[in-house]
């Protein structure tokens, strides 16, 4: 097959998935588990072969190419199509996203059978592989959209399933709502950064009169410096966009909070796809950020600031999913920073590598999640009410609390594996994918802008500190709690693709090996089919040398506070002594939270308070509706009714009756009764006729 | 005998100048009721001095029926008095004046 027929098939991409939720929506409740995750799996991974197809295409024909589906907006100078552009850098966020996503599913197919939180609801089963479909379906139609508008529609479709899926236990959490609320937290921090995106998409509308990538791209390098004010003004909208939606310092607080969904939500959405799109945009509007050095460099601080700022948060923290979390947001910021210092190929490499060893981190920890759950959902029906009744007194055990494990390792042999691979590869171990990614990273950072070098070096050291911290307290040592004693190890189909991401990280560097060999930086030329101005950076010995130290040393640091004297079982954090107040900072997440309630929050409440209480009831409904619209209406309504109606309207009618009646009265005289007296008045009227006949 | 026309329209004229008179001054209902008839045959003979002067034979044709109605007038006129005198007892029409507004 020609490339050309290749790429048609690439809306397939999107459709089946599509076709995958409808079936599932349709059937998938009568037709079970089995039926709903077989459907919602084969969508997915049709969809991977679809991707692998464009990739193989893409080999043979590097410029890729337009596949047009349909006409969508006409309005004037508006002209957008829908369209899907295949190229090297949409083709890889199609694999990643197909490719990871279909082991995601897969493994979630074990995750959400006979869930212990679904509280008896069968449905949701099947409700879950919907979402997830459709969250395939939209991160597609993100990656391919060849507009801007295409993009934000992707967007917006990845952020409803969010919100659904981080919801999706819906009525667990704190005080039974809390999942709730981190869902709507979720949607509306990213609401503030969508709005920056819209403002950016207007901004681009009247600047370059299209959202089309390559018109707008084009026309970008023409204008070249005349357009600096503008685009400056247009990256900075679209930097708030990707802060939005790749979690970045100032709104990546709900990306925490998100971790109430399930695993592989977490796993899929919160990890490896939906929160790397704000890199993706940012490295696909390359162009618009060229023309904008000082943003470029201020998206390079936010991310080293992000990435920074969250592992502080990520070494004080217990939730296991919740570390993970952190230390998303602090990858995501290392993404960022590469892309603000234009090592596009580097960001992307290492959302790639992220992609993979991140998803692999959060299917472990949902791995180990689920062992200790059972265990403790089998203890408590053993035990039976008396369990009950004790639970009423103390707190709910928490199968996520790092607190509670300990000595898993041997109880989940190939978890405890995989997960250590993982682990040590976002601490940045060679020859994992971790840790050529991370190294291209600051190779960059090294040459074009050292400080940022040293931020993030500061922060690759965290990473393998808290990394370290977390495989000593969940793995290693002796059980701290009754559940984590008897958990056992997964199932097949939860372990398979663990040993499959284990692999891709073990094999991802291969992608982009540093140097000047044939088989390295085979993803940097890749990308250079779309990304110009493309400079690959000569790999450095000493960077490298540094990164792998740092990451010894951090590991290092936590095998001497956590692996050497295990924690005990309610012993506090080692760091606690070491760091005193600053570890109470890292533990509350440097109360950015409460901040953000001060600062934002509560304003804004009052502010809405305000605008219902005394502007809108008090002024608008009492003040104006009751005074000036109901007084006046009342006033020109009584006016009408005694002013007018009655003496006008009213009046005339009487007034014709009275005159009737008065007349009347007066002819009724006339009628005498006499009957001569009519003779008379016949003989007048009859002489009068003759005497005006005869006088004409 | 040809007598004028002009004589017979006086006549005509006086008949019905009697009537009139008749009909106004007299308040017993039978000679009121005469009156009428007396006006009545001046206007016929009205009609027919006419017609002879005209040679025209509608003017006597007119006349047949204004005395085929007088007739049922006659009729109904005294069947109206005998029913007033029978409840009021008299036919003077100053009484009845039950009509009056």
């Amino acid at each position: 097959m020609t490339a050309d027929s290749l790429f048609r098939l690439a809306p397939l991409a999107i459709a089946l998935p599509i076709a995958g939720l409808l079936l599932n929506l349709a059937l998938g409740r009568r037709l079970g588990e089995r039926f709903a995750g077989l459907v919602a799996c084969g969508a997915v991974g049709l969809a991977f072969l679809v991707s692998v197809l464009q990739a193989l295409a893409l080999s043979g024909a590097a410029e890729g190419a337009t596949v047009p589906i349909a006409a969508w907006i006409e309005i004037g100078r508006l002209q957008v199509e829908w369209a899907l552009q295949i190229d090297s850098l949409a083709v890889t966020m199609m694999l990643v996203v197909t490719g990871v996503g279909s082991l995601i599913h897969i493994y979630a197919t074990a995750y959400m059978h006979d869930d212990v939180r679904f509280n008896e609801d069968p449905g949701r089963y099947t409700r879950f592989f919907v979402f997830f479909n459709l969250f395939i379906a939209s991160m597609l139609i993100l990656v391919t959209g060849d507009s801007f508008l295409t993009l934000f529609v992707g967007w917006e479709g990845v952020g409803l399933c969010s919100y659904l899926l981080i919801g999706f236990w819906y009525e667990k959490g704190k005080d039974g709502i809390g999942n709730a609320y981190a869902g709507k937290k979720a949607f509306i921090t990213n609401r503030v950064g969508d709005a920056g995106f819209l403002i950016a998409l207007f901004l681009i509308f009247t600047t370059f009169g299209t959202l089309n990538f390559h018109e707008v791209f084009a026309r970008a390098d023409e204008g070249g410096a005349a357009l600096a004010g503008i685009a400056s003004a247009i990256t900075l909208c679209l930097l708030i966009g990707a802060a939005g939606k790749s979690a970045q310092i100032p709104l990546y607080v709900w990306l925490p909070d998100a971790m109430a969904g399930p695993t592989p939500v977490s796993a899929l959405i919160h990890a490896a796809t939906m929160v790397t799109a704000g890199i993706y945009m940012i490295v696909r509007s390359h162009a618009l950020f060229a023309l904008a050095p000082d943003i470029s460099s201020l998206v390079a601080w936010v991310g080293a600031a992000t990435a920074l700022f969250a592992a502080t948060i990520a070494v004080g923290q217990y939730d296991i999913k919740r570390v993970l979390a952190y230390s998303t947001i602090s990858q995501l910021g290392f993404m960022v920073a590469a892309a603000g210092l234009g090592a596009y190929a580097a960001s992307i490499f290492h959302l790639v590598g992220h992609a993979f060893f991140k998803a692999l981190l959060f299917l472990g920890a949902g791995s180990i999640i689920l062992g200790i759950e059972h265990a403790h959902h089998h203890a408590s029906a053993a035990a039976g009410g008396h369990v009950a009744h004790g639970a009423a007194h103390r707190p709910p055990f928490d199968a996520q609390d790092m607190r509670n494990m300990g000595g898993i390792a041997g109880r989940m042999r190939v978890t405890h594996l995989v997960y250590l691979i993982g682990a040590l590869s976002l601490a940045g171990l060679p020859p994992l994918v971790g840790f050529f990614s991370k190294d291209e990273i600051l190779v960059d950072a090294f040459h074009v802008n050292f400080p940022i070098y040293l931020v993030l070096a500061l922060t690759a050291l965290m990473t393998a500190f808290y990394t370290g911290r977390q495989l000593m307290m969940v793995f290693y040592g002796k059980a701290r709690s009754d559940p984590a004693a008897q958990a056992h190890e997964s199932p097949l189909l939860i372990t398979l693709p663990l040993v499959a991401l284990a692999a891709l990280t073990v094999l991802g560097g291969f992608i982009n090996l540093p140097g000047a060999t044939p088989v390295s930086q085979q993803l940097t030329s890749w990308m250079a089919h779309t990304i110009e101005h493309l400079h690959p950076v000569a790999p450095s010995g000493l960077v490298a040398a540094l990164a792998t130290g740092f990451t010894l040393v951090g590991l290092g640091a936590a095998w001497l506070l956590y692996g050497r004297r295990p924690l005990a079982s309610g012993a506090p954090d080692p760091l606690r002594r070491l760091l005193g107040p600053v570890f109470v900072g890292m533990e509350n997440k440097w109360w950015v939270d409460e901040l953000y309630d001060r600062l934002v929050l509560r304003p804004y409440a009052r502010l809405a308070r305000f605008l219902a209480d005394t502007v809108d009831q008090r002024w608008w409904h009492d003040g104006f509706h009751e005074r000036v619209l109901l007084a006046g209406y009342n006033r020109l309504s009584g006016w009408l009714a005694w002013s007018f109606d009655l003496p006008v309207i009213d009046g005339a009618a009487t007034a014709l009756g009275q005159a009737t009646q008065a007349g009347a009265a007066g002819l009724r005289r006339l009628q005498s009764g006499f009957v001569r007296t009519y003779a008379l008045s016949i003989l007048i009227g009859a002489v009068l006729m003759l005497t005006y006949i005869l006088l004409r | 005998m040809n007598v004028p026309t002009s004589y017979l329209i006086g006549l005509s004229g006086v008949l019905f100048g009697m009537g009139v008179l008749g009909v106004l001054v007299r308040r017993n209902a039978i000679v009121m009721f005469m009156s009428v008839e007396l006006m009545l045959n001046a206007a016929n003979l009205a009609l027919i001095t006419f017609a002879r002067q005209w040679a025209d034979v509608e003017g006597q044709i007119f006349v047949f029926f204004i005395i085929g109605v007088a007739a049922a007038e006659v009729a109904v006129g005294l069947a109206l008095i005998v029913a007033i005198f029978k409840s009021k007892h008299s036919i003077d029409v100053d009484q009845v004046s039950g009509l009056r507004g």
